[in-house]
C-alpha cells in the first residue's frame, strides 16, 4: 500500500510541475500503478534505503534515484531496477 | 530480499486480490534545470511525526489520508514512528529514520552541491491507505499547493 500512495502523490506532484522520482519496493505493484519515475529496490519492506545508519549505502540508493531525474531521454512511466552490487 | 513472498498469507491474499489505482494518464514534469541548482522535498509514507503532532489513525477505515508537515531542521532522531501496519519490520527505521526518511542525508547533499537546497518542509503520510480516495482528491493534491508554494523544483518519495 505503501508504493501505492507514494505514487498517487508523486503523479500529483507532477501534475503541478515538480519533478519526482519514487522508491519502490513491489515492481509489479509499481508495473500496475506507474509512478512517472520509480527506482524499484530488491530490500525489505521498512528498508526502503537497504541498511539502518549507513550513510553510503543510503546515499548509493538515493543517487541511483536522483539520477533518474537527470536523464533527458526517458519518458513515463520510467521503473529501473537498482543495482544491488553498486556500493 | 524484498517481495510480495515477505508478507504473511493473509496480506499476500489481500494483495492479489487488490485493485490497484492506475495512473493514467502518466502526467511528466521534466528536469528544467540542473539538480544543482534545484530545491528538493521529501515525501515519506513511514508514518513519522514529530512529538507535537498527532498519530496517525489506524483504525481508520480504508487508511488515513492525512499528512505531517516535517520542518527540514528538525531533528532526524526525535521522529516518532506512528506506522500502524505490522506488515513489516519497524526496527531500521525506528533506529535511524534516515532508513525512511532521509532528512540527513538530504541534508548532505546541499553541503555537497548535488543539490542547491532542501524545501523549508517535508511530508510525511502513512501507507497503509486501501481506499486512497481522499488522499488523490485532497491530500496529495494539497501537499503539491505547498510544494509549488515553497519554490520545489523536484521530490524524492519514499515507501515502507
Amino acid at each position: 500500500m505503501c508504493n501505492q500512495a507514494v505514487s498517487l502523490v508523486a503523479a500529483e506532484l507532477e501534475r503541478q510541475g515538480i519533478a519526482t522520482v519514487a522508491i519502490q519496493l513491489l515492481r509489479n505493484v509499481a508495473k500496475r500503478v506507474r509512478p512517472p519515475r520509480a527506482l524499484f529496490v530488491p530490500f525489505r519492506h521498512g528498508y526502503p534505503l537497504d541498511d539502518p545508519l549507513n550513510p553510503a549505502r543510503q546515499h548509493a540508493v538515493i543517487e541511483a534515484a536522483l539520477r533518474l531525474l537527470e536523464i533527458s531521454e526517458l519518458r513515463p512511466p520510467v521503473l529501473v531496477d537498482f543495482e544491488l552490487s553498486s556500493p | 530480499m524484498g517481495g510480495i513472498e515477505e508478507f504473511s498469507l493473509v496480506d499476500r491474499t489481500f494483495l492479489r486480490a487488490y485493485r490497484w489505482r492506475k495512473i493514467d494518464p502518466v502526467p511528466w514534469a521534466p528536469l528544467e534545470k540542473p539538480l544543482s541548482d534545484c530545491r528538493l522535498a521529501l515525501v515519506s509514507s513511514a508514518g513519522f511525526v514529530t512529538p507535537d503532532q498527532g498519530a496517525f489513525d489506524g483504525s481508520m477505515r480504508g487508511g488515513d489520508p492525512s499528512f505531517r508537515s516535517i520542518p527540514s531542521d528538525f531533528p532526524t532522531a526525535d521522529l516518532i514512528d506512528t506506522h500502524r501496519s505490522d506488515s513489516f519490520d519497524h526496527e531500521g527505521m525506528v533506529r535511524d529514520p534516515n532508513l525512511a526518511f532521509p532528512i540527513d542525508r538530504v541534508r548532505e547533499l546541499v553541503e555537497s552541491g548535488r543539490i542547491h537546497s532542501v524545501s523549508e518542509e517535508h511530508f510525511s503520510f502513512m501507507g497503509s491507505i486501501t481506499a486512497p480516495g481522499r488522499l488523490v482528491r485532497d491530500t496529495a493534491p494539497e501537499v503539491a499547493r505547498r510544494l509549488v508554494e515553497r519554490r520545489v523544483d523536484v521530490a524524492l518519495l519514499v515507501p515502507v
